[in-house]
């Protein structure tokens, strides 16, 4: 069951700024997505191979050779769209 | 048996950067970025664009089963990535990428010199991840109004080494550190030297309380002096009758202290979830393999140069203790006594090359060779042999050539019998003082000889001619 408290936790978490209005509708919303998800419970797993991975791959590797198989961008492209910087380095507000 | 009167644990983790492949964990970008302006070598992957793919690179994980294999770990069957979830400017993609519950090695230890002899430190995994981004702020980090972020070292691929509670001193953290730090140098996939290739979070308690998380320690000298800080805060806060809190703390390297970092988000709240975009590794297989390529590493090679070159395991040890040292020691001693190579190596130009900062790269095993050659055949003293060598590493030159310059060439004989007839004759009271029983007189005598032939005498057969003379 999850709390107001418990939403105001995950709203802090993703940094997203709820209303009052919105915290009283994400309550309820989110406890019924978790309900559906209780669901799973009651399927009986017992001897199920895990699913760690949701496509039926595994080593999937790259070569370690530059620039293979994205290219690196130039310093220009890089901060293009950074509202702020400085000096060739993105700024951001001070973080503590 | 070493008491711990102060109950001290401390387990390290320790975050080694792959710095020796050539491309990034996840991304094509070069490692080769320490000398370039920032954000220079970037690209979607490792700014963490919406709509890039991180794929892994082969290398890195080939390095970390090498690294794992060395450990004495155990390397997983299955193995994979996971999302672990917060919130910082040098994370671009709001996550790091890194192993959880199926890291790639496991178990494993390395053996250290304890307070009490050989110490077995566990290791607990060493888990494969991606290097953020690096913060750069204007003045302290408590002052800094903004941040400044490079991301040229944001996806280097990082080796996360976590050792168990084993260490019960800073002096052990620091031989573990420097233990490991030579097992990777060996293993060739590490380079040391390389700003921020090595960093240590340290975990520390004292007498059963709870412990304190240091973060911040850039090298193993670092870790020393945040450990020793640490447990004198741990003891002041006990004999205050107080209570050692679980919390995170900084490390201020300019400051030698720790400081408390307690904010909002101290309840870590990770989230972590299977890396949709990376899949599983079964890669164990490779790992036979990859133990035939494994180099002998320090403490095998401690032990051949012990029986092969029949030197002490002082020397051993301390010959060992960097690999380009010991390759150096091997070259010499190929072509010399290796025993007297050793000392030469060990005792004279080691300490000469710490005190001026320098390392083995400033010194030719071809001038090591000369050096032992002069004193095999007589024809320089010991004092001339480590004058040469202070003079090339301050000057430069070749052994031949300061030989020439500072005449060096040791005087004998007839020489030295008679600088020692002068040098009795004008110190008549060094003799009387000398017959009197003062055996101590006999070094200003000795003094005498040298100052006579310029240091070129040998000094200890002054002093037996000396005595001979007296007697
Ligand atoms: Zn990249």
């Amino acid at each position: 069951m999850i709390t107001k408290k418990d939403l105001e936790h995950i709203a802090w978490l993703s940094r997203l700024e709820l209303s009052e209005e919105d915290r009283e509708k994400y309550t309820p919303k989110l406890n019924s997505v978790l309900d559906y998800f209780g669901e799973l419970d009651k399927v009986d797993t017992e001897g199920v191979e895990p699913t760690y991975h949701v496509l039926a791959l595994s080593n999937v590797f790259r070569d370690d050779e530059i620039n293979s198989p994205t290219k690196s961008l130039s310093q220009e492209e890089a901060l293009s769209n950074a509202p702020k910087k400085h000096d060739g380095f993105f700024k951001a507000p001070r973080m503590m | 048996m070493y008491e711990n009167p102060d109950g001290v644990k401390i387990g390290l983790e320790v975050h080694v950067q792959l710095n020796k492949l050539k491309t990034k964990v996840f991304c094509g970008c070069t490692t080769d970025y320490h000398n370039d302006p920032p954000n220079s070598h970037v690209c979607p992957v490792c700014l963490g664009l919406p709509g890039s793919l991180p794929v892994i690179n082969k290398k890195a994980v080939e390095a970390a089963i090498k690294v794992g294999l060395a450990l004495n770990c155990k390397i997983e069957e299955h193995t994979q990535f996971y999302r672990k979830n917060y919130y910082y400017p040098d994370l671009p993609k709001g996550f790091q990428i890194t192993q959880y519950d199926f890291p790639i090695s496991s178990q494993g230890y390395i053996m250290i010199e304890g307070e009490d002899g050989e110490l077995k430190v566990r290791i607990t995994r060493a888990h494969m991840e991606e290097d953020p981004g690096r913060l750069v702020h204007e003045g302290t980090i408590d002052k800094s109004k903004y941040t400044l972020i490079d991301y040229n070292r944001s996806g280097m691929a990082l080796l996360e080494v976590v050792s168990e509670p084993d260490l019960r001193s800073p002096k052990e953290a620091r031989r573990y550190l420097d233990k490991l730090r030579n097992i990777l140098e060996y293993l060739d996939v590490f380079d040391g030297n390389l700003e921020g290739a090595l960093r240590v979070d340290a975990n520390i308690s004292i007498m059963g309380g709870q412990r304190a998380e240091v973060k911040n320690i850039s090298s193993h000298k670092g870790a020393e002096r945040a450990l020793l800080y640490e447990i004198v805060r741990q003891k002041n806060v006990v004999r205050r009758g107080g209570v050692v809190v679980q919390e995170t703390r900084h490390f201020d390297e300019a400051r030698e202290i720790t400081l408390s970092m307690r904010t909002k988000e101290e309840a870590h709240d990770y989230r972590y979830f299977p890396e949709p975009d990376l899949v599983p590794l079964k890669i164990s297989g490779w790992a036979p393999a990859i133990k035939e390529t494994l180099p002998e590493l320090p403490d095998a090679r401690r032990m051949r140069f012990v029986e092969q070159y029949g030197i002490t395991d002082d020397h051993a040890k301390a010959l060992t203790s960097e690999l380009k040292l010991a390759i150096f020691y091997e070259n010499v001693a190929k072509k010399a006594d290796p025993k007297t190579a050793a000392v030469w190596i060990c005792d004279v130009l080691k300490g000469e090359l710490n005190y001026r900062n320098l390392t083995i790269d400033s010194f030719k095993k071809e001038h090591m060779l000369s050096v032992i050659g002069l004193l095999a055949s007589k024809n320089i003293t010991e004092d001339g042999a480590v004058d040469i060598i202070r003079t090339i590493l301050d000057k430069g030159g070749t052994p031949e050539e300061i030989v020439r310059e500072k005449g060096l060439i040791k005087v004998e004989g007839d020489i030295v019998e008679t600088a020692a007839l002068e040098a009795i004759k004008e110190n008549p009271q060094a003799v009387a003082d000398f017959k009197a029983g003062k055996e101590k007189a006999l070094n200003s005598l000795v003094g005498a000889v040298m100052k006579k032939t310029k240091g070129r005498a040998d000094a200890r057969a002054a002093r037996e001619i000396l005595l001979g003379k007296l007697g």
